[in-house]
């Protein structure tokens, strides 16, 4: 089945490095939006529905942590796994964003194997 | 795993932090951009006009730079991307950005308490080579020198303990 997939990052390059490492995951992707920030996703999400959101944590204007809180009170997100994707790397990050709502974590650099491993389990609902 | 603050004892100069620097990058060309980083014989200066800068503050303060010249740069633009070297635009800034983000993150997700202790800048990028670099570094750089597809590559850590 196809998804739809949001991935926020501030990084153009590192959105379309995920967007691929999800095609070669072997994920149908039949629309991908991206977003530069937290306040940009949510804009998204307030006009359009996705079945998954890949988030950065270090962002300006809006980090990926205070996106993830927010996101209960946006009616497009609700049940929608989040997996964090991120040079953070410390437990208590991991924590804080699992605590938050995130399903899974991702620490850069990653290889697209390490991205079907933590992607493919959130969206069968195993994660 | 040795903490901040047994390597910060452990020897002023930081020359021990070398190993872990080193392989922070090469695990990133690995994972990301699919190439192996080799060794570098030469320390002479070439034309690295491309520098990319994430800072450092916590625990650890300090400024972490990659520089490279501008083939290097586009080359490794394209390998992240998985695109023809002319099919590169824009995107070499925010790639070279991005490759340095991610070997700051990875050096200080290796050493125990500098993880979370530590926070990264967002990356900055500077194209040509007349410039000076002033940083509050109380300590000698550390550098390592490599060889991305033959092309010489310079990773520096200024540290301000």
């Amino acid at each position: 089945m196809a998804i739809r997939a949001l991935i926020v990052d501030d990084s153009s390059v590192m959105r379309k490095i995920v967007e691929r490492s999800l095609r070669q995951a072997g994920i149908d992707l039949s629309e991908v939006f991206q977003a530069g920030n937290g306040a940009e996703a949510l804009g998204v999400l307030k006009e359009s529905k996705v079945d998954l959101i890949l988030c950065d944590i270090n962002m300006p204007v809006m980090d990926g942590l205070e996106f993830i809180k927010q996101l209960p009170g946006v009616e497009n997100a609700k049940g929608v796994p989040v997996v964090m994707i991120t040079t953070e790397g410390s437990e208590a990050h991991v924590v804080q964003a699992l605590s938050a709502g995130a399903r899974g974590y991702i620490r850069k650099p990653f290889t697209p194997e390490q991205v079907k491993e933590h992607v493919i389990p959130v969206l069968a609902g195993k994660s | 795993m040795k903490s901040v603050s047994e390597l910060l004892a452990a020897d002023g100069s930081h020359e021990n932090w070398i190993p872990l620097l080193d392989t922070a990058a090469k695990e990133v060309f690995e994972l990301m951009l699919g190439c192996q980083l080799t060794a570098s014989a030469t320390t002479e200066e070439t034309n690295m006009d491309v520098t990319a800068m994430v800072g450092l503050a916590g625990q650890l303060c300090g400024v972490l730079s990659v520089r490279c010249d501008q083939k290097a740069a586009t080359l490794m633009t394209s390998k992240m991307l998985g695109v023809a070297l002319d099919k590169v635009g824009p995107e070499v800034a925010d790639a070279l950005g991005e490759v340095c983000n991610m070997v700051a993150g990875n050096f200080k997700n290796k050493i125990a308490g500098l993880a979370e202790g530590c926070m990264l800048s967002p990356p900055t990028v500077i194209t040509g080579s007349d410039y000076n670099l002033h940083s509050m570094a109380d300590s000698p750089a550390i550098e390592i020198r490599m060889l991305f597809e033959s092309m010489p590559i310079a990773i520096s850590l200024q540290i301000h303990s």
